[in-house]
């Protein structure tokens, strides 16, 4: 009894001290000398009441134990009842793909535009799911390959006037070739190393279009990034030279809702088609090569499949989605800059991997919309948003460590005779 | 008759210690060889340098007349020499089918374009594959659990698989690092029978490392006892039976 209240209270003060020194006091500059002062009541009140949590947690630390034990359940995890049959999964699937469709329709334009954010971030946490869920590679750098889609169609349309729907291709492949270039560096590397080099190149590709001024623009960035048009019809108020607008050619007002509807309908296609995909790589002998990998390599090589050949195309063809989704994020945002493709991006699609539940795609969905839609939500809370973000990744890993929803391996139906 | 395997003068040096030391043997077709000898003397070495997964300091590999040493371990195994290893190392978070349906990876159809449209000379070959996989899981009992993950396996069930998804390969030589180990006497006669099996309606050859002295004598065609690396014997069970060195070896005598 004695030691428990002893360490509970030694932690509380512990909270204090540290708490005091980052919260408690702030720096004010008083002429060329900077002061320290203490901060307003509020935050004071704040700290005091942080310890007392801390004390309160510490001291009923057992019985805390006991509900987070019970709350994590046992790893299994099985659909509600109405969504458990093929059949079920498909109708919600029609539904949820209807209800989506409706959405741009029935929404504030500030909504569609956050829903297209969100897309943008599933079809970036299905590419790095193939190389990290799926492979078992982990990948800090992928927003590297983000940004060399985005820039390959912001560059294309700037020096070749290359449209949308021409560089969309050309960047995807792009993508995936500096995907294959990291692969090679990186095949005999595993775990922690891994991880650190591909950091290193993500870090890389931002500095190279940081500097390389010339050619990109450096930190300047490059903007009039056009919209993607639908068919030769623009979404502009005035067509550009030779071009058709939108609405002249239905003969309806301009409203610039369209544009934001569009894109947010553009973006929900190249989901589905990314879903499409996956869903067919992950049940073709490449995405059982790519899990076997990431269960055991050593006993990949003993029953001859090609470990350099596995881990290539996981790191290609997971690329190739980051560059699809990067030519839309330069196109729907029509300026980028390196800014955009900062670790931070990388951290946060890896964190909708993991959030999401490694390999499980139903998860990935869920976890970016977590990812993007709650920051948005605590925009007030501007400065606390990245502890809000830390705050819900330890309660993910205490509560649930295998991911909102685990991977469910597929069903295979066997001929018996 | 030519030897399927024929290992000469087998060297593997690691820094200061000689793992291996001129070990030479072969394997015939259909036969059944095993390697035995006290912990630590170099039977696992012998199996990593033969199937690629070390590159030997010396000696020669020669597999089906083709020169194996130096090789890497997938194209060795692509060759139709494929092993199990002293631990389990299955697919565990796949299921049992799974895990069969990657072995047979070389024999897939691996066109991405032929995938995705499902076209059907890829439905064909996919159905090959389950057809072979549900008939080896059927061979060893485990037809059953074919959507269950592989981690989920009692021990002994594991093992089996584990030979089940080296046979899907369709292979030449068999390669197995203890397979009784941890096996209760029930199991291990269950194994003993597949592994004949194996041999007598499968046509495959078969290496096995084993401390089980029951199931090595029964089994055997012939025996290679190896000692701190060094060829101590070879010969028939009975000749290595009666062998005053390998007794020696054995009770640890010097
Ligand atoms: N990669 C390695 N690096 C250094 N030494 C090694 C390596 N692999 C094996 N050895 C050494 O080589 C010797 C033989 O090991 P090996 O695993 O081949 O024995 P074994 O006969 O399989 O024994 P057991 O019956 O215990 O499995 C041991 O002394 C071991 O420590
Ligand atoms: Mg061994």
């Amino acid at each position: 009894m004695q030691s428990r209240f002893t360490s509970a209270l030694f932690a509380a003060l512990l909270t204090l001290l540290l708490g005091s020194l980052l919260l408690g006091v702030t720096m004010v500059s008083e002429g060329i000398d900077l002061v320290l002062e203490l901060s307003e009541p509020h935050k004071i009140y704040g700290l005091i009441i942080g310890a007392a949590l801390v004390f309160i947690i510490q001291y009923f630390k057992q019985e805390v134990g006991a509900v987070t034990t019970r709350l994590r359940g046992d790893g299994s995890f099985e659909m509600p009842a109405f969504i458990r049959t093929p059949k079920q999964q498909r109708l919600w699937g029609f539904m949820a793909v209807g209800a989506l469709l409706i959405f741009p329709f029935v929404s504030s334009r500030g909504a569609v535009d956050i829903a297209t954010l969100t897309l943008i971030y599933v079809m970036l946490g299905l590419g790095l799911n193939i190389v990290v869920g799926l492979a078992g590679l982990l990948d800090l750098g992928y927003v590297g390959f983000y940004a060399v889609g985005a820039y390959s169609y912001a560059l294309l349309n700037f020096y070749f006037g290359l449209s949308f729907w021409v560089a969309l291709p050309i960047a995807g492949l792009l993508a995936a070739l500096f995907g294959f270039i990291l692969g090679f560096p990186v095949l005999r590397l595993r775990g922690d190393y891994l991880a650190i080099v591909t950091l290193g190149f993500g870090e890389i590709i931002r500095i190279l279009l940081n500097n390389w001024t010339d050619l990109t623009g450096g930190p300047n960035g490059i903007a009039r990034i056009p919209k993607p048009d639908l068919f030769g019809l623009e979404f502009n108020r005035r067509a550009s030279e030779g071009g058709q607008t939108f609405h002249e050619f239905f003969g309806i007002p301009y409203s610039s809702e369209y544009k934001v509807i569009f894109l947010y309908l553009l973006a929900f296609a190249l989901v589905l088609l990314t879903l499409y995909v996956i869903n067919r790589l992950i049940r073709m002998p490449i995405g059982r090569a790519w899990e076997a990998l990431r269960e055991d390599e050593i006993a990949c090589r003993a029953l001859g499949l090609n470990p350099t050949v596995i881990k290539l195309t996981a790191f290609t063809i997971g690329a190739s989605f980051a560059g699809f989704a990067g030519s839309f994020f330069a196109a729907r945002q029509g300026f980028i800059s390196p800014e955009s493709f900062t670790f931070i991006e990388s951290a946060i699609i890896l964190a909708i991997v993991v959030l999401g539940g490694m390999g499980s795609q139903l998860g990935i969905i869920l976890a970016a919309m977590a990812m993007t839609i709650l920051p948005e939500m605590a925009r007030e809370f501007d400065e606390y948003r990245m502890l809000l973000f830390g705050l819900m990744m330890v309660l993910m890993m205490i509560w649930r460590p295998q991911g909102l929803l685990p991977m469910k391996r597929p069903h295979l139906e066997l001929k018996r005779d | 008759m030519t030897n399927l395997l024929e290992v000469k003068d087998l060297t593997m040096r690691f820094g200061g210690l000689l793992a291996v030391n001129g070990v030479s043997l072969s394997v015939k077709e259909k036969q059944i060889v095993s390697v035995i000898g006290p912990n630590g003397a170099g039977k696992t070495t012998v199996f990593n340098c033969i199937s690629g997964f070390y590159i030997p300091t010396g000696g020669d590999v020669v597999f089906q007349g083709r020169p194996m040493q130096g090789k890497p371990g997938h194209l060795i195994a692509r060759e139709g020499m494929v092993r199990t290893f002293q631990n389990v190392r299955l697919f565990k978070e796949m299921t049992v089918i799974e895990n069969l349906l990657v072995a047979q990876h070389m024999h897939a159809e691996h066109n991405l374009l032929k995938g995705f449209f499902l076209t059907p000379g890829y439905r064909k070959k996919e159905k090959e594959l389950m057809d072979r996989a549900a008939h080896w899981l059927d061979r060893v009992g485990l037809l059953e659990f074919a959507n269950r993950e592989a981690g989920n396996l009692a021990y002994g069930q594991q093992r089996r698989l584990e030979i089940a998804r080296c046979m899907v390969t369709e292979p030449k030589l068999l390669m197995l690092d203890e397979p009784a180990a941890g096996l209760n006497p029930n199991e291990t006669k269950e194994l003993d029978e597949l592994i004949m099996h194996l041999r007598d309606d499968h046509g495959v050859s078969v290496m096995l490392i084993e401390h089980d002295m029951g199931l090595v004598m029964g089994i055997s065609d012939h025996i290679v006892v190896i000692n701190q690396g060094a060829p101590l014997a070879s010969g028939t069970p009975a000749e290595i039976q009666a062998n005053p060195d390998v007794i020696k070896a054995y009770l640890g005598e010097d």
